[in-house]
């Protein structure tokens, strides 16, 4: 039996970022495509329609989705733009744990728009 | 006959990025980093607050909607309207370009050309709303 091979190269993240920013992306244009049609559909939105779009829990649900497929888009890409330009690893890793905080930071915000306090 | 050691003429390394003239795609490509930069940075942020202020109230809403009147802030939705539009044209080229369409230089260079001039039409039409 031979000893199991190590593969010689990569972290192995690469393809499954590579899979996710695609997949992020298509969520992120049906989004986008959903907001056109209702935004033509209305012609424009009046302050009673704009509270009625964001009280209907279809449309919380689907901008939840949306928003955790823009923050994990978000962390490919600012994650790519930084291994690409910071050499230095401590900065690099710094700057991707600042990174990290203000997404998370992010998602905390759009949980507690979408489902917490009176504006909800 | 022995073979003699290959000489290797030295190659002029010249990659000074300022005076290069880009090529179209790598302008689009360049301008998709920076415009999905520019949305984790500003757009994210903007996006939850119109969100939050508007949803709040009809007060807050028309008080949002005043603070973001000003020539400046409306200078400053249109930059991250065209990040977000820049971002969308140019990320559905990159999908294209995964599924090989469109994947010889001459249809590269076109469908660069058309991420960028959509967008750019695009951000004018909102301008003309804004205004």
């Amino acid at each position: 039996m031979s000893a199991p091979v190590k593969s010689p190269v990569g972290a192995h993240y690469g393809l499954r970022d590579w899979v996710a920013q695609r997949l992020t992306a298509l969520v992120m244009i049906l989004y986008t495509a959903l907001w056109l049609v209702v935004l033509l559909w209305h012609g424009g939105l009046d302050y009673p329609q704009w509270k009625a779009l964001w009280s209907g829990n279809a449309f919380r649900v689907a901008t939840f989705v949306f928003m955790s497929a823009l923050l994990w888009h978000a962390w490919i890409g600012m994650r790519n733009i930084l291994m690409d330009y910071i050499k230095p690893f401590g900065i690099r890793i710094a700057l991707q744990g600042a990174v990290i905080a203000v997404l998370v930071g992010y998602l905390g915000w759009t949980i507690s728009l979408l489902w917490g306090g009176p504006a909800a | 006959m022995p073979v003699a050691p290959p000489t290797r003429k030295p190659r002029p390394v010249y990659l000074d990025l300022t005076s290069i003239r880009q090529p179209l795609p790598a302008v689009v490509s360049i301008l998709h980093r920076i415009s999905g930069a520019l949305l984790f940075a500003f757009g994210i942020p903007l996006l939850l607050c119109t969100v939050a202020t508007s949803v709040a109230s009809a007060e807050a809403y028309a008080r949002f909607k005043g603070l973001i009147g000003s020539p400046l802030a409306k200078l400053v939705l249109l930059v991250l309207a065209w990040a977000y539009l820049h971002h969308l044209f140019a990320g559905i080229r990159h999908l294209f370009a995964d599924a090989h369409v469109g994947v010889d230089l001459p249809s590269a260079r076109r469908s660069a050309a058309i991420a960028l001039v959509l967008a750019l039409v695009c951000t004018i039409a909102l301008a003309a709303r804004l205004w």
